[in-house]
């Protein structure tokens, strides 16, 4: 039998308009069953707007939402087979755990509702706390207590809307575990809502990368971090060094541009842009730092000679700042394999890194898109 | 404890107090108490003389006796009128409720046109005068040709009674985090069901506290009803009219019972809200 599975959701040209504002942009979106999905973006990028269109508890401007193949855009929230952890878990106040868990069996005049609550309590390990109120838990356990609560009806789709937020660090990382733990062993499909790029990566099969209500990139966690397609992206997922340059022309599967006084090599199936100017971009831990006398690896790319401007020193690694004449500072982090670090403040350096770790993007966009600027936030 | 700072503490303890020794100190006590027992006179007097063996009038102390609170009905008309101001609460109290919820839940949750207007208006009963009130509305009841009597009494208590109800459930409602709503919604409840189970048991301290000052509002109301009421006596009124003759011992029978109760009734929630805090700690 061959395997055509219908996909769990489908967003097709979806749009939500708040006035004049618009919120979504034309999404279109396929998540596939029982898989885990991250939808990563910033503050205000239409992460929540998305979740509660699927919910049922926005309707969209214009587009069609589907759950399981079925169009679901004209049904009301309690009619869809979906179920929400909200944000600020929103658990009943005046009912007890163990009837918070079985509101949505009951609504549905399920049979052995008490079995099914106590095997989701335990699922979460809070099989104890059932007679309490909600006032009474922790954040932890509200946030497994609103898991629960959603779990226990097998929803087809299960949104997480930034579940995670209101937890300290290290609660967080736990979380984060569990509930990837959960998704395998009930194997529901997860719509995770984040703006932790660090959460999203870690926990999902697939990433979609939001910005200003439309998705800028979507795949594979490493795939998304190594081949970036936009500067924004590049930048809100790990860092990046985004330097400018021109195509001067091509050597077999190797595109020719020139930065700075440099001409670089970039793999034509990691440019974005084949012909004219262009953002040639490298991870920052890819970049190896040349001192007088060091000659480059071959395949290598090499820019510089530029002075040292920065040396921090973060236990696993040591970070550099390096102050590159008509390209800006680069960012190099190398690992502290030699115990320390290995070149000191004011030194002069070249930079080199391998060809295939090289990526290039569209010249027109602003290099500094999606970076986390700590100075300039409004 | 340590042994070395005891004495170090009884030592400076005294002396600090007599040095912050004011006047202030043994007045505040007493004109406490004063404003206190001023406060409390006329429910002392009220109490005291039910039980008064009293003659033609009740004004002078001529004994005491169990007969007032054996027969609180003896005197003519007393328990009618009783009768009387407790079905008109009743009535209006389950009218006012009902409709001030309802109003109160469409002003916190829906925008329509004119609701700023309406926010207001709901307020105007409660800011005009009693006797204005009244007079109007007896101004329409004639005009309309309508009889005066219960029905026009309730209808005048349910349109003071709402702008209270309305004012503490909206206050309620906006406290309400419209994510629970969401939530009910999210897992299978249809809007009423979301209404019932979720929204309705929130509100329901809000909706009994509301009832319970409407039913008081209505019991005590004197003016308003003595305008509408024609013929029809409640029990202020029967209060009022009595008054120029002697009231009878028994009014106050009834007015000791009805402050009875109503400190019953708040005991009862202050240990009620109290068990629940216990059980929700232990
Ligand atoms: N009901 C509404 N009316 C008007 N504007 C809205 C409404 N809801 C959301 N918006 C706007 O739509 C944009 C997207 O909001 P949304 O809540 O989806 O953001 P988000 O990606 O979830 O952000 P965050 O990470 O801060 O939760 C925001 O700019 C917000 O101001
Ligand atoms: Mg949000």
């Amino acid at each position: 039998m061959p395997e055509v599975t219908t996909p769990a959701l489908e967003l097709m040209s979806v749009t939500k308009s708040f006035g004049s504002f618009l919120a979504v942009d034309d999404l279109d979106l396929t998540i596939p069953a029982g898989s885990f999905f991250a939808l990563l973006g910033p503050s205000g990028c239409g992460k929540t707007t998305t979740l509660r269109m699927v919910a049922g508890l926005e309707q969209p401007t214009s587009g069609t939402v589907c759950i399981g193949g079925r169009d679901v855009t004209g049904d009301r929230a309690h009619r869809r087979p979906v179920n929400t952890v909200f944000q600020s878990y929103a658990l009943f106040p005046h009912l007890t755990i163990a009837d918070n868990v079985a509101f949505g069996l009951r609504r549905r005049r399920q049979h052995d509702v008490d079995a099914k609550v106590k095997e989701a309590l335990d699922l979460v390990e809070l099989g104890h706390l059932g007679e309490r109120k909600p006032t009474q838990l922790s954040g932890g356990q509200a946030q497994r207590v609103a898991l629960a609560r959603a779990i226990v009806n097998r929803p087809e789709l299960l949104l997480l809307d930034e579940p995670l937020g209101a937890l300290d660090l290290k609660l967080r990382r736990q979380m984060q575990l569990e509930l990837k733990r959960i998704q395998t062993e009930v194997g529901l499909t997860f719509v995770h809502v984040t703006h932790d790029q660090e959460e999203a990566m870690t926990m999902a099969d697939t990433v979609a990368v939001m910005n200003k209500g439309k998705i800028e990139q979507m795949g594979p966690p490493e795939e998304l971090y190594s081949r970036p397609h936009t500067a924004f992206v590049a930048n809100f997922l790990g860092q990046s060094n985004l330097a400018p340059g021109q195509v001067v022309g091509r050597e077999g599967d190797l595109l020719l541009v020139t930065v700075g006084g440099a001409t670089v090599k970039v793999p034509v199936d990691r440019a974005v842009a084949t012909t004219g100017s262009v953002l040639v971009g490298v991870r920052p831990e890819k970049i190896g730092l040349l001192i007088e006398g060091q000659e480059p690896s071959p395949n290598h790319n090499v820019v510089g000679p530029g002075i040292v401007t920065d040396v921090s020193f973060t236990g696993v690694s040591t970070q550099y700042q390096v102050e590159v004449e008509h390209l800006g500072t680069f960012g190099v982090f190398s690992q502290n394999l030699l115990g320390g670090a290995t070149v000191t403040l004011g030194t002069k350096v070249r930079l080199a890194w391998s060809q295939e770790f090289t990526f290039g993007l569209d010249g027109d966009q602003d290099a500094a898109e999606g970076a986390a600027d700590l100075d300039a936030e409004p | 404890m340590s042994a070395t700072t005891g004495p170090v503490v009884r030592g400076t303890v005294p002396t600090a107090r007599r040095r912050s020794w004011h006047l202030g100190d043994a007045l505040i006590p007493v004109l406490a108490a004063l404003a206190f027992i001023y406060l409390l006179v006329p429910i002392v007097y009220t109490v005291a003389f039910s039980f008064n063996d009293a003659g033609k009038s009740n004004l002078v102390w001529r004994g005491f006796t169990w007969k007032n609170w054996q027969n609180p009905c003896g005197a003519p008309q007393v328990c009618e009128a009783f009768r009387n101001s407790l079905s008109v609460g009743v009535v209006a109290t389950l009218i006012a409720t009902v409709i001030g919820t309802l109003l109160a839940l469409a002003l916190a949750r829906f925008a329509f046109r004119g609701r700023p207007a309406v926010n207001l208006l709901v307020f105007l009963p409660m800011s005009t005068p009693e006797v204005v009130l009244g007079a109007a509305l007896l101004a329409q009841f004639l005009s309309l040709r309508v009889q005066l009597g219960f029905w026009t009494v309730v209808a005048a208590h349910v349109m003071f009674c709402i702008s209270f109800v309305v004012v503490t459930v909206k206050a309620r409602v906006a406290g309400l985090d419209p994510a629970l709503e969401e939530a009910a919604a999210d897992l299978y409840a249809s809007p009423f069901q979301a209404f019932w189970r979720v929204t309705f048991p929130l509100l329901l301290p809000g909706i009994a506290a509301a009832a319970l000052l409407s039913f008081s509002l209505s019991f005590d109301d004197f003016i308003i009803t003595n305008f509408n009421s024609g013929s029809f006596t409640t029990f202020p009124k029967f209060v009022y009219v009595s008054a120029t003759r002697g009231i009878p011992p028994q009014a106050n029978v009834i007015g000791s019972f009805m402050f009875v109760a109503a400190l019953a009734i708040v005991l009862v929630a202050q240990l009620v809200s109290h068990a629940r805090g216990k059980r929700r700690a232990g």
